[in-house]
């Protein structure tokens, strides 16, 4: 049967690419830091994921290269806890007026895609409301999402779901 | 197997071919028609075995039952040679008979023709001139004509799906045959592609791009393969829904804080704003008819599904029972709108009748998401996780048959069910 012969080449194809379908279970994060973070409190310890790069590296303050802000789930509201890795974003841009940002809200997997899209990107805009506040100009900042679409966690769990659910700061 | 080169201008990378979708039926209920297709008479010259896409295609709907066709002989394939009570002793309720035969410039003529066993009648007769290439897009129409004559609505066996493959970082939209054959690449990026959206008359295909680092809504030519940016703005660009006339699209855009619904000519140009919400209102689609436009909301607190005036105006909400329910999209009469429930932790598709406020849970998944409906109304695909891996999958708009198609590309999400072809 004719499907039968797909079967056989799909395996066959399978087997040739084993190697690379092996490559795409890693996930596309920065294996430095993942493997000593806590599953389950991504909070203080995941906000080191985004590495510094662009103009910001060389910055001497360590704790400017934390620029992630984690959510709850279905929650955009800014907790407690990342209010001082925002005020440190907001001074430097203080010091620095020449820079602009965009915030990328994240979302986990579950739900729909679309809206998803939409609920990054208010994650995103409750911290630039947050910067706002502590006086970066509404023009420097723009808020954008990829929703759920670009997982740093791959799994299908909480744990995953958890370092997921996030806004990153980008110079 | 042969493939048939779809006319999109455009090469089938080696890759595409990774997209291949198999279909299998899961599911399927109520009574099934009794149908004998024999093969046809000098099809095994042939690069394609036509009786057998046209078996496949009428048994993959769930409404029929492939009568076994061995044993008879010689098997019929002309009116005269058919004897009704070799059928009716198979209790066959309808028979396919055809033959294949050489035409002029090195085409092909195929005849078919069908008949009603108890009756004795003969339901239809037709013949097409055909490239050997095409044989295959020939049975497709074929199986049109008979699901047509035995059930009364229209087949969809020669339309189109449009659908995203992910394979770790890599990203394709892919055009298939709706038996998941035939796959082409449209687009590659190692960005995300998201909601693609069919052009009311299936040459363009409207979609959101991340190759800018940010969602942009682009319309690419299928034919041509040129691609046009329509929405760009600061913020999000998404959700692109094409007008029934395909003078405009509906996108949803965070350019003035947070995500609302606008209207952009589909040629591009400056959006003009139809929500005005404290909230993210997404997901638009016009009726059929063009008069409506249903929506996804959280003005409300939790989102939910609303339709408002094609021109922007007061909103209805539609959907009441539990705290999510999003994506709407018209099923093709208008009467009918398919969404994305959430029930405990499980989200589901179901239905929502507009008339009486019934809603339908269709499938039983633990992460449905993006339903489109087959023009003919009769069958909804969408998006299903299985094991971890997007897959696609069909079920019946009564719930009964379900289909799942599956690819041994990797992820496969965010599909979307073409128009019937023009001819």
């Amino acid at each position: 049967m004719k499907k039968l012969a797909l079967y056989v080449a799909l395996a066959v194809l399978a087997a040739a690419c084993a190697s690379k379908e092996t490559k795409d279970e890693t996930p596309v994060q920065d294996k430095s830091t993942s493997a000593q973070q806590s599953p389950t409190n991504p909070g203080n310890s995941q906000v080191t994921t985004t590495k510094p790069s662009g103009p910001v590296t060389g910055y001497a303050d360590a704790a400017l290269q934390k620029r992630s802000v984690y959510f709850d789930f279905d929650s955009n509201s800014v907790k407690d806890e990342y209010r001082g890795v925002i005020q440190t974003q907001s001074k430097y841009l203080a010091d620095n007026r020449d820079k602009k940002i965009r915030i990328e809200g994240n979302c986990d997997e579950r739900g729909s895609r679309e809206y998803n899209l939409a609920l990054g990107q208010r994650r995103a805009e409750a911290v630039k409301k947050v910067m706002t506040v502590l006086g970066v100009a509404d023009g420097r900042v723009e808020t954008v999402s990829y929703g759920e679409e670009k997982p740093v966690a791959l799994g299908h769990d909480e744990a995953a779901w958890a370092q997921n659910r996030r806004a990153d700061i980008k110079y | 197997m042969k493939r048939i080169a779809l006319a999109l201008g455009m090469c089938l990378s080696a890759f595409a071919a990774w997209g291949q979708l198999t279909i299998d039926i899961t599911t399927s209920g109520g009574r099934q028609v009794p149908i004998a297709i024999a093969p046809m008479a000098g099809e095994n010259l042939q690069p394609q075995a036509v009786s057998e896409v046209v078996a496949a295609d009428l048994n993959r709907t769930g409404l029929f039952r492939l009568v076994n066709t061995a044993g008879i002989s010689p098997l019929p394939t002309e009116p005269s040679e058919v004897n009704f009570a070799d059928w009716a002793g198979r209790s066959a309720e309808a028979l396919v008979i055809g033959k294949i035969e050489a035409a002029p410039e090195g085409r092909v003529e195929v005849r078919f023709r069908l008949f009603d066993v108890q009756k004795q009648s003969q339901l239809a007769s037709l013949s097409y001139v055909v490239a050997p290439v095409q044989l295959r897009a020939t049975a497709h129409r074929i199986a049109d004509v008979i699901y047509e004559k035995l059930t009364g609505d229209k087949g969809v066996f020669s339309t189109k799906i449009t659908y995203v493959v992910k394979r770790g970082t890599r990203y394709e939209l892919q055009v298939s045959d709706a038996d998941g054959f035939n796959a082409q690449s449209v687009l590659a990026s190692n960005e995300p592609i998201m909601s693609p959206a069919w052009s009311p008359d299936g040459s363009r295909l409207a979609y959101v791009s991340f190759d800018q680092k940010k969602p942009i809504v682009v319309v690419q030519n299928l034919a041509q393969g040129t691609t046009r940016v329509i929405a760009a703005f600061r913020g999000n660009n998404s959700a692109p829904a094409w007008s029934p006339d395909s003078r405009y699209l509906l996108v949803a855009l965070s350019k003035d804080g947070l995500t609302q619904i606008y209207r952009i000519s589909s040629s591009g140009g400056d959006p003009e704003r139809l929500t005005d919400s404290p909230g993210i209102d997404t997901q638009p689609a016009y009726s059929p008819d063009g008069q409506w436009i249903a929506f996804t909301s959280d003005r409300g607190g939790s989102p939910q599904v609303y339709k408002m005036p094609a021109n922007g105006g007061p909103a209805q909400r539609l959907t009441f029972d539990g705290s999510y329910n999003v994506g709407p999209r018209y099923s093709p009469d208008g009467r009918t709108l398919a969404f994305v429930q959430r029930d405990g932790g499980r989200y589901r598709i179901a239905s929502l009748e507009l008339a009486t406020g019934q809603v339908t849970t269709l499938t039983d998944g633990t992460l449905d998401d993006s339903p489109t409906y087959a023009p003919n109304g009769k069958m909804v695909l969408y998006e299903a996780q299985v094991g971890g891996r997007g897959q696609l999958a069909a079920v019946s708009g009564d719930g009964r048959v379900r289909q799942r198609l599956t690819s041994a590309a990797g992820d496969v999400q965010d599909p979307a069910w073409g128009p019937l072809p023009t001819n």
